[in-house]
């Protein structure tokens, strides 16, 4: 069967939204359930598994011993990819890169980056020279909508999982020994999505409720609540009240999901 | 219910125009109560109607509409032909032999070939396909001699003037036979070069001051004069 | 090597260019400047010169991707290797990629896409010299290139960053104030229908200060517009025009 959504099921979704209702029973500010598992990739140095509703994400943490970029000489490296594989969606196919996985890959970095939750001056080994390089590489599995927040959630469960082999200068070589140290993790950024459908705002959007949305949201919130990263998505538009509005229900969500992860 | 522009004030897209019980016109949208411009152009009001009428604009084809193309493509059973718009547009070949097309007997180039250029008129267009051509009327067909010029489309009805005043008095000042395609492509057959280039110097004049008045009458002294100057030339 | 300044903002409150926290950078556009393309515009805005074309609406290249029932929009956002202090490559990074998107999708709620279904309307912006706020300077001369080709739109679109900078929220930010500053907000909106069509934000924000923020982008955007509009009259309406006869 096509992917593409019926005008029957766009009404029947722009109806039920105007009575506060959704497809499937939630209300405008619920989310799906939520399931993370942590440690599931043993070769990765950290790992996570995430189900939001149908939606299903890996994120691997792989970390290597790199060189700092010449203007943060004392700072380790941190580089986010996302894989929309094929056998996700339909709609997903094999190739580098599109528009759309290197959006993806960019927020949830803006998320982890911004926030400060990784301190990264504790990533290095030797200044200017040598540092660690923490690769977060999201694979999303099965896209049922709401990719954003799914992965940013897999990536900061996997990085909580992470660690980081012990190391020792040897005849000016890195040498690995044995033995693991925690990553040096300081905030637990959240990131929530809100859709705009007719006038109202929608957290976590569906995969249907994707197809008919004017618009998207996603603001990231750290412990305190601060934003430390927004990204507008779609060809529609917002109000401004209504992105101050976003952000508000942004904030209460942010502080409920994170109580999904352990540290 | 107010307006908020005067008559021939210019407006950019967006800028609201007027609130109320008004009916949008050309360029022009409405949202609610309020009106708006679509395109920068002049505000004109035709009692409750409201149009702008369009600085720059393209040609978008429309049922009817005679128009000067040139052939992009020889294809299967017909032509592609550029027409200066968002789509091409489909001449069969049927059209051009007035019988059905026999593919062993009919060589497609030797009627049209790319490059030629037709007068033809738009007999089949809606949403879902491209506009198709036909040339089986009189005066449609294959361009064999004269100058082409492109002028803005929307510039077109000032050429043609009220009730064809301006384009008549432009064919009999400089003697020439012209075509003006809807599309913006304009075709002058005269008996002189020089006389074909005194049509077209007119038809550019028009279009860069179409937006001011007084031009038929400032057109016609332009052409007695420069027609004097060759008589003076000449001697 | 480069000193970085201890200081973005001074004790009068006056930043390293010498503006106060609710000033643009000088802006300059003009419309129509490129013969070949349908519609372009070019805005230089603090160091930033930045080009702006649009074909069409015109066929769809490839094929395969034409909409039925309506336009589709590809824009494609470039910086030449010479914009930037360290030559750049000229194959498109993950940057360029991501702000083709939010660009395209800051421009698209300002067209009447269903007006022309088949066709495509391509936006290209290439960067000439970049010296930050990048994608607003873009938006902002991409809007012109749209109106420029004649093509129907809702509104214009303008854009334009809020920031902040040591401890304030400031207006418009500079290189190094992008940089060395703690938060990056850039803010388009339809400024009639007053529709807020690009948002993004990096750094860290209280919602206080994130509100601030949103209004005086919108502010700066508003100052703007009133540029988009002189630009575009200029280039459609001589000054001698303007007095016409009846």
């Amino acid at each position: 069967m096509s992917d593409v959504i019926t005008k029957v099921k766009q009404k029947q979704i722009a109806q039920l939204i105007e009575k506060d209702k959704r497809l499937d029973g939630r209300g405008l500010t619920d989310y799906r359930e939520i399931k993370i598992e942590q440690g599931i990739i043993e070769r990765a140095e950290g790992s996570a598994r995430i189900l939001l509703g149908k939606t299903e994400i890996v994120t691997g943490i792989k970390v290597e011993v790199g060189e700092p970029f010449t203007d943060t000489p004392e700072e380790g490296v941190l580089t986010v990819n996302a894989e929309l594989v094929p056998l996700a969606s339909p709609n997903f196919e094999a190739g580098p890169p599109d528009e759309t996985s290197v959006e993806l890959a960019r927020i949830v970095d803006r998320g982890i980056r911004e926030s400060k939750m990784i301190d990264t001056s504790k990533l290095v080994i030797e200044p200017g020279k040598k540092v660690f390089v923490v690769f977060v590489d999201v694979y999303v599995l099965n896209h049922d909508g709401n990719l954003i927040d799914a992965s940013t959630l897999a990536s900061v469960a996997a990085l909580l999982n992470t660690k980081m082999p012990n190391y020792e200068i040897k005849d000016d070589e890195v040498k690995i020994k044995p033995g693991y140290t925690q990553l040096p993790i300081k905030k637990h950024p959240i990131e929530i999505t809100l859709a705009k459908i007719g006038n109202k705002l929608i957290v976590d959007p569906g995969l249907d409720e994707e197809q008919v949305m004017d618009a998207r949201i996603t603001l990231s919130i750290d412990d305190d609540g601060n934003i430390c990263a927004i990204q507008k998505g779609g060809s529609g538009s917002f109000a401004p009240e209504q992105i101050l509005e976003a952000a508000k229900i942004a904030k209460d969500k942010a502080k409920e999901i994170r109580k999904h992860l352990k540290w | 219910m107010p307006t908020f522009f005067e008559k021939r004030q210019v407006v950019t897209p967006g800028e609201l125009v007027a609130e109320g019980d008004y009916i949008p016109g050309e360029n022009t949208y409405k949202e609610g109560n309020k009106l708006f411009a679509s395109r920068i152009g002049l505000v004109d009001y035709e009692n409750k109607k409201v149009n702008v009428v369009a600085l720059k604009a393209f040609y978008v084809p429309k049922l009817g509409d005679i128009i000067i193309g040139t052939i992009t493509e020889v294809g299967f059973n017909g032509w592609t032909v550029d027409i200066n718009a968002p789509y091409l547009a489909l001449l069969r070949a049927s059209d051009v032999l007035s019988r059905p097309y026999k593919p062993q007997q009919d060589d497609l180039p030797t009627f049209l070939d790319t490059g030629d250029l037709i007068v033809a008129k738009i007999f089949s267009y809606d949403r879902t396909h491209d506009p198709q051509l036909t040339v089986g009327e009189p005066g449609l067909g294959k361009i064999t001699r004269g100058e082409i010029m492109k002028v803005t489309p929307t510039k077109i009805p000032r050429i043609i003037g009220r009730k064809g005043s301006m384009i008549s008095m432009i064919k009999q000042e400089t003697n020439c036979n012209i075509i003006l395609g809807l599309n913006g492509v304009v075709l002058i057959t005269g008996k002189t070069v020089e006389d074909e280039q005194l049509a077209m110097m007119a038809i550019r004049k028009i279009e860069d001051e179409s937006h001011t008045s007084g031009l038929t009458d400032r057109i016609t002294q332009m052409l007695k004069e420069e027609k004097s100057k060759r008589e003076e030339n000449k001697k | 090597m480069n000193d970085k300044p201890d200081k973005l903002i001074d004790k009068k409150g006056l930043r390293l260019d010498g503006r106060k926290f609710d000033e643009l950078r000088p802006l300059k556009l003009e419309v129509g400047i490129l013969p070949n393309a349908n519609g372009s515009a070019y805005i230089e805005h603090g160091k930033n010169k930045i080009l702006a074309g649009v074909y069409g609406p015109r066929e769809v290249h490839p094929k395969h991707l034409t909409l039925q029932d309506r336009t589709l929009i590809k824009c494609r956002y470039h910086m030449a290797p010479f914009s930037v202090q360290e030559r750049k490559s000229p194959a498109p990074s993950r940057r360029e990629v991501e702000l083709s998107k939010v660009i395209r999708e800051s421009l698209e709620p300002a067209i009447f896409l269903e007006n022309y279904p088949r066709t495509g309307i391509d936006i290209f912006i290439e960067v000439l010299q970049a010296d930050g706020g990048t994608r607003c300077a873009s938006i902002t001369a991409a809007a012109l290139a749209l109106a420029d080709a004649g093509i129907p739109m809702r509104d214009l679109v303008v854009s334009c960053a809020a920031g902040k900078a040591d401890d304030t929220v400031v207006l418009d930010l500079m290189d190094e104030e992008d940089k060395l500053g703690s938060a990056d907000v850039p803010v388009a909106v339809m400024p009639n229908l007053n529709e807020i069509t690009l948002l993004q934000m990096d750094g860290i924000l209280t919602h206080e200060e994130f509100e601030t923020a949103i209004k005086l982008a919108l502010d700066g955007c508003k100052k703007i517009y009133e540029m988009q509009k002189e630009a575009l009259k200029t280039k459609y309406v001589g000054v001698k025009d303007l007095e016409v006869e009846e």
